[in-house]
């Protein structure tokens, strides 16, 4: 019997993985953007927190990025995987259920995720606001801007427009980092290049292939983010 | 046309232990243009700053008009404004036109002159356009509407400002060193149309070190000195030796 060549084993034919590595694809999108959205919230408070906290707000944040930031991912994700399944039985059975709870392995990675990358946006959000003209903003306010309106007119597009080339770094290293959840068992992308591997005894191929997909999804990722910084740096000298 | 556009009492402001102004009494009637002077350090952009609390004053009256701003202290023993929506309030009343013109630096400057009317005071947008179009064209840089400030020189960028702060119909307008930031060649641009606000009969109080335009143009010159009023007068007086010797010494061409 012959073995199947890699396009074959890369088709859609009988023999081929490609709707198993497309889908595996979409789950390692699913969860880095998971991630990325809980991680750009969670420092988008951060930074704030440490502008213009108070000095215990501004302890926490300061304490929270040093120690994420100084930590393994994958002992966060572990964390959260094995800690929170632990958590969530302890509750289920105080609401009277019964047996091991697992919390989903997606949930845990991608909650891990966000956090790591919470650290990394909070500095990233923070050197972007202290890049902002003072001078800009006191226009705002001697003009009588109220706070809201100050915040969403000025200093948002401002900031933004300094915090989008790290925010674009942060979403490449997110999207990379995505492949450590595998190791809750989630078929994203890495988990599944290594089924099909087993499977077939060709990891070259499946690891080939993987690799070409993360590729396309920073190549395309990176034209999107190109879009926004333009949008963004209008008005910037170049 | 003596009705206080601005008065201050005994307004003091200190940063830490240093105190910047100790004790300023200062009058500006509706369509005065107050000229102010003094050397670096003797407190006047701060003086200037405390009108529209951009600065708050640690003891002293501000009045713009005939509305007090009350002040009150904090926990921590520091001064600051009874009402915040009041000082809201006033500050749209009170232009302020920067050192460093401050243009947003993401808008165009149509963007910039509509940006308060619609979103401070809530101005329907086809009304404050024209509006905008047409102050643009009395500063005369109708032209850059569609550009953005880094685009613009510096004297363009100030006018622009300029027609920034005359778009919320202002009572008073507050310039902060307008033509210190500007190559010399451009400082005229902006002077010229200063000089045609003041022809109109606004309230001006500029902070300025441009002696020409306080001579020629306020109707009145104030000298600041460490943080006390040295002297001040009509311009006519004060420059022809009627001020104080202080005053003399600094007016005199170097």
């Amino acid at each position: 019997m012959d073995t199947p060549g890699f396009f074959e084993l890369m088709s859609f034919g009988p023999e081929g993985w490609a709707p198993a590595l497309l889908r595996a694809a979409m789950m390692t999108l699913a969860i880095a953007a998971t991630g990325y959205v809980i991680g750009s919230t969670l420092g988008a408070f951060l930074a704030w927190g440490k502008v213009s906290g108070g000095r215990v707000i501004r302890g926490f944040a300061e304490t929270y990025t040093t120690v994420l930031r100084g930590i393994p991912d994958l002992l966060v994700i572990y964390l959260f995987y094995f800690g929170g399944s632990l958590l969530l039985t302890k509750i289920m059975r105080g609401l009277g259920g019964e047996g091991f709870f697992d919390l989903p392995g997606f949930a845990a990675g991608s909650i891990a995720i966000g956090v790591v990358s919470a650290a990394q946006h909070t500095e990233v959000f923070r050197g972007a606001y202290r890049a902002v003209t003072p001078g800009e903003i006191e226009a705002a306010v001697a003009m009588g801007m109220a706070r809201p309106t100050l915040f969403r007119r000025i200093i948002l597009p401002l900031t933004a427009r300094h915090a989008l080339p790290g925010m674009g770094n942060v979403w490449q290293i997110t999207l990379k980092e995505s492949a450590l959840v595998s190791v809750t068992g989630v078929v994203e992308l890495v988990r599944q290049a290594q089924i099909g591997a087993g499977s077939t005894r060709q990891p070259f191929y499946f690891f080939f292939a993987s690799a070409v997909l993360f590729l396309v999804i920073t190549w395309i990722s990176g034209l999107v983010l190109n879009r926004a910084e333009r949008h963004f740096s209008r008005g910037l000298e170049r | 046309m003596t009705k206080p556009a601005i008065r201050l009492r005994g307004l003091r402001k200190s940063f830490g232990l240093n105190e910047v102004l100790s004790g300023i009494d200062l009058d500006a009637n509706e369509g005065e243009v107050v000229s102010i002077l003094g050397s670096s350090g003797s407190g006047k952009s701060t003086m200037l700053r405390c009108i529209n609390l951009l600065e708050t004053p640690s003891a002293g009256e501000v009045w713009i008009g005939d509305e007090m701003i009350e002040l009150t202290t904090d926990k921590a023993g520091r001064s600051k404004p009874t009402d915040a929506g009041k000082v809201q309030k006033i500050r749209e009343r009170v232009g302020m036109v920067f050192q460093s013109f401050n243009l947003w630096s993401h808008k165009t400057v149509l963007e910039n002159v509509m940006e308060a009317p619609i979103h401070v005071l809530g101005r329907p947008k086809a009304e404050v356009r024209e509006e905008a179009l047409a102050l643009l064209d009395k500063v005369g840089i109708a032209a850059k509407r569609d550009a953005y400030p880094a685009h613009l020189s510096g004297g363009q960028q100030q006018r622009a400002a300029i027609a920034r702060s005359l778009a919320m119909h202002p009572d008073v307008l507050l310039f902060d060193e307008p033509t210190s930031a500007l190559d010399p060649e451009l400082v005229g641009e902006v002077l010229r149309v200063m000089r045609s606000l003041a022809d109109e009969g606004r309230t001006m109080l500029v902070v300025t070190h441009e002696m020409g335009f306080a001579r020629d143009v306020s109707t009145r010159v104030v000298f600041l000195h460490q943080g006390q009023i040295d002297c001040q007068g009509a311009p006519d007086d004060l420059f022809t030796g009627g001020g104080s010797e202080r005053f003399q010494r600094f007016a005199a061409p170097s």
